[in-house]
């Protein structure tokens, strides 16, 4: 059966990536090793917001909230408390989750749609930035700064002498998450999100409850955000409120999965594998660049610039992202090859 | 007791009256056809049977229990199904998927949803186009794909809205074949909407008559197509009506 083979296709997939990924820490550097947890940590983002975002196609511009939950819940619980990080982060997802099934909830009643919704998430995000500015049990804006431990520590997933140890962590969140979509993606919530995302009205008119299927696809992708808040605060061992509910996490977010293919399983990892080295890429760039380009030299910003222009040329000639893309590139190769305008094949006459 | 029933129900829009108090029964089994000028309230009849418009007054009941107030995915779930006049497909999910997403009212899980699927796009003569994006297809296959999604839920009731809207002779005979083969082997009872005279006379067991939200008349084909108020106000001139 097709769908067995697709369903297995894509965990086959994700053992292969998953041990390639094991191989790497052998023999990089590291430098090469954070580029490395930097491009897994955006590949898991990037998921959970596609589930979000790409399969049931409400876009979010602030994911931010769901990041900063995590961030501020497990560090919080971890600094005030003494509770372990793993715990804080299940907490944080828990929070994250809630809230953001009550902001789906309180937007979809209303029927916020398109471009209004995104400006809500974006709102809602902005909220709980200012919210924790002004808290100060969480350190308002001067943030908050993790225990120095002296080594390292599984239990406060803490490494300061092996960082290697944070690759090991991001990619299990990378497989388990990936895992998740690859679930969700073939079974009856994905494609009920699918249908919702492509017609709203011909859903519920299947027997799909739109409103209850909406706010689930929010509270999963928040879950899983959060997740990655809380592994950014360990990371980092500091989080301040423009740092975790900032709008510039939300737009890091959502650009490697919209790049490598919003509502495809694999295309916020095939983002994260482009865009993250090419951001390296720039950067190392403007610091040497060719003789004819010596003006660029140190100039502050424009490896930013060059990596936003490459972006847009993408996006531009790519609108459905890379993974969304080959598939028609490839259709139209085949016809190239056939000689036919497809015209022929798509006769509904039986 | 019918399998459905409409009493009295009044739909308004503003100062418009869409539905004004009218009454019908569907018995299990049966085709009625549902015809009448260009805003006779057709298709305001089946939104408000189908959860979309809440009518002002009267009442909807579907195998005794009241659907009024219902939102229209707990109406599908209760076993009456729809499809809409301008065709609404998931554009970017192939054939198969589209029509799996229905299956998987009653399937919950995926390979059975999967079975059920491909054996209702074989059932209606999609199996070519399976695999295929459903934007690819043409208006007949987007009819079809309608049907076939509608079915996979599968309904006791059935509400077609204009399936033969925008096809060819040949293409609307095609497509009468497969409602009846649907009909038969589903044991479907059916309510359709449909323009063109042909295939409404020749798939109902009886038909209704809707004219500036009124039901005018309701009687079996023969008799509505000499019925002289429905020639008056739809049919122009007397409709032959051909025995066979």
């Amino acid at each position: 059966m097709t769908l067995f083979r697709s369903f297995q296709r894509d965990y086959v997939i994700l053992a292969i990536v998953g041990a390639i990924f094991c191989i790497f820490p052998a023999f990089t550097n590291q430098f090469q090793l954070s580029v490395l947890i930097l491009l897994i940590y955006w590949a898991y983002l990037g998921t959970a917001w596609n589930i979000m975002g790409g399969y049931a196609g409400q876009f979010s511009f602030g994911h931010a909230a769901f990041f900063g939950i995590g961030a501020y819940t497990s560090t919080v619980l971890f600094v005030n408390y003494d509770i372990s990080p793993w715990i804080g982060m299940m907490v944080g997802a828990g929070f994250a989750a809630t809230f953001g099934a009550f902001m789906g909830f309180l937007t979809f009643r209303f029927g916020v749609k398109g471009h209004f919704f995104a400006l809500a998430t974006f709102a809602f995000a902005e909220m709980l930035r200012l919210i924790a500015q002004d808290l100060d049990f969480i350190g308002s804006s001067i943030g908050l700064s993790l225990p120095i431990i002296g080594g390292d520590s599984w239990r406060y997933m803490l490494f300061e002498d092996s960082p290697v140890n944070y690759y090991w962590v991001i990619l299990l969140f990378l497989v388990v998450g990936t895992a998740i979509s690859i679930w969700i993606y073939h079974s009856k919530i994905g494609y009920y999100l699918q249908a919702l995302r492509e017609d709203e009205e011909a859903a519920s008119a299947l027997g799909i409850n739109v409103l209850r299927y909406k706010v689930l696809a929010v509270a999963i992708s928040a879950a899983l955000t959060a997740l990655g808040g809380s592994f950014f605060a360990q990371r980092f061992t500091f989080i301040d409120p423009s740092l975790v509910f900032g709008v510039a996490v939300s737009i890091e977010i959502l650009l490697r999965p919209i790049f490598g293919g919003s509502g495809t399983i694999w295309g916020p990892l095939v983002g994260a594998i482009v865009l993250t080295p090419l951001e390296e890429f720039t950067r190392a760039f403007v610091r040497k660049p060719p003789e004819f380009l010596s003006f660029i030299q140190g100039r502050s910003g424009v490896d930013v610039m060059l990596f936003g222009v490459i972006v847009i040329i993408v996006v531009i000639y790519m609108p459905d992202g890379l993974v969304g893309t080959f598939p028609t590139w490839v259709e139209r190769l085949r016809k190239r090859v056939r000689g036919d305008n497809g015209r022929a094949t798509q006769e509904a006459t039986p | 007791m019918s399998l459905l029933t409409v009493s009295n129900v009044t739909k308004r829009f503003g100062g418009l009256v869409a539905v004004d108090n009218v009454s019908l029964t569907i018995e299990e089994g049966e085709v009625l056809g549902l015809i009448g000028p260009n805003g006779a309230g057709k298709t305001t009849l089946f939104n408000a049977i189908s959860g979309t418009h809440i009518p002002e007054e009267g009442d909807i009941t579907f195998d005794g229990r009241t659907l009024i107030g219902m939102q229209p995915h707990e109406v599908c779930q209760l076993g009456l199904a729809r499809t809409f006049q301008i065709v609404k497909p998931f554009a970017a999910l192939n054939v198969v998927d589209n029509v799996k997403v229905g299956a998987f009212l009653r399937n919950r899980n995926a390979r059975d949803a999967e079975a059920k699927a491909r054996e209702i796009v074989d059932f209606v003569g999609l199996s070519d186009h399976a695999e295929r994006p459903a934007k690819n297809l043409t208006t007949s296959g987007r009819k079809r794909l309608e049907l076939a999604r509608a079915l996979a839920t599968e309904p006791r009731l059935m509400l077609l809205d204009e399936v033969m809207a925008g096809l060819t002779p040949t293409e609307s005979r095609q497509i009468v074949q497969v409602i009846k083969q649907i009909k038969d082997h589903y044991h479907l009872t059916l309510l359709v909407i449909e323009h063109v005279m042909q295939a409404i006379m020749t798939l109902s067991d009886r038909v209704a008559v809707l004219h500036h939200g009124q039901l005018i008349a309701i009687d079996n084909p023969q008799k509505i197509a000499s019925d002289s108020a429905v020639i008056e106000a739809y049919l122009g001139k007397e409709f032959e009506f051909a025995n066979d």
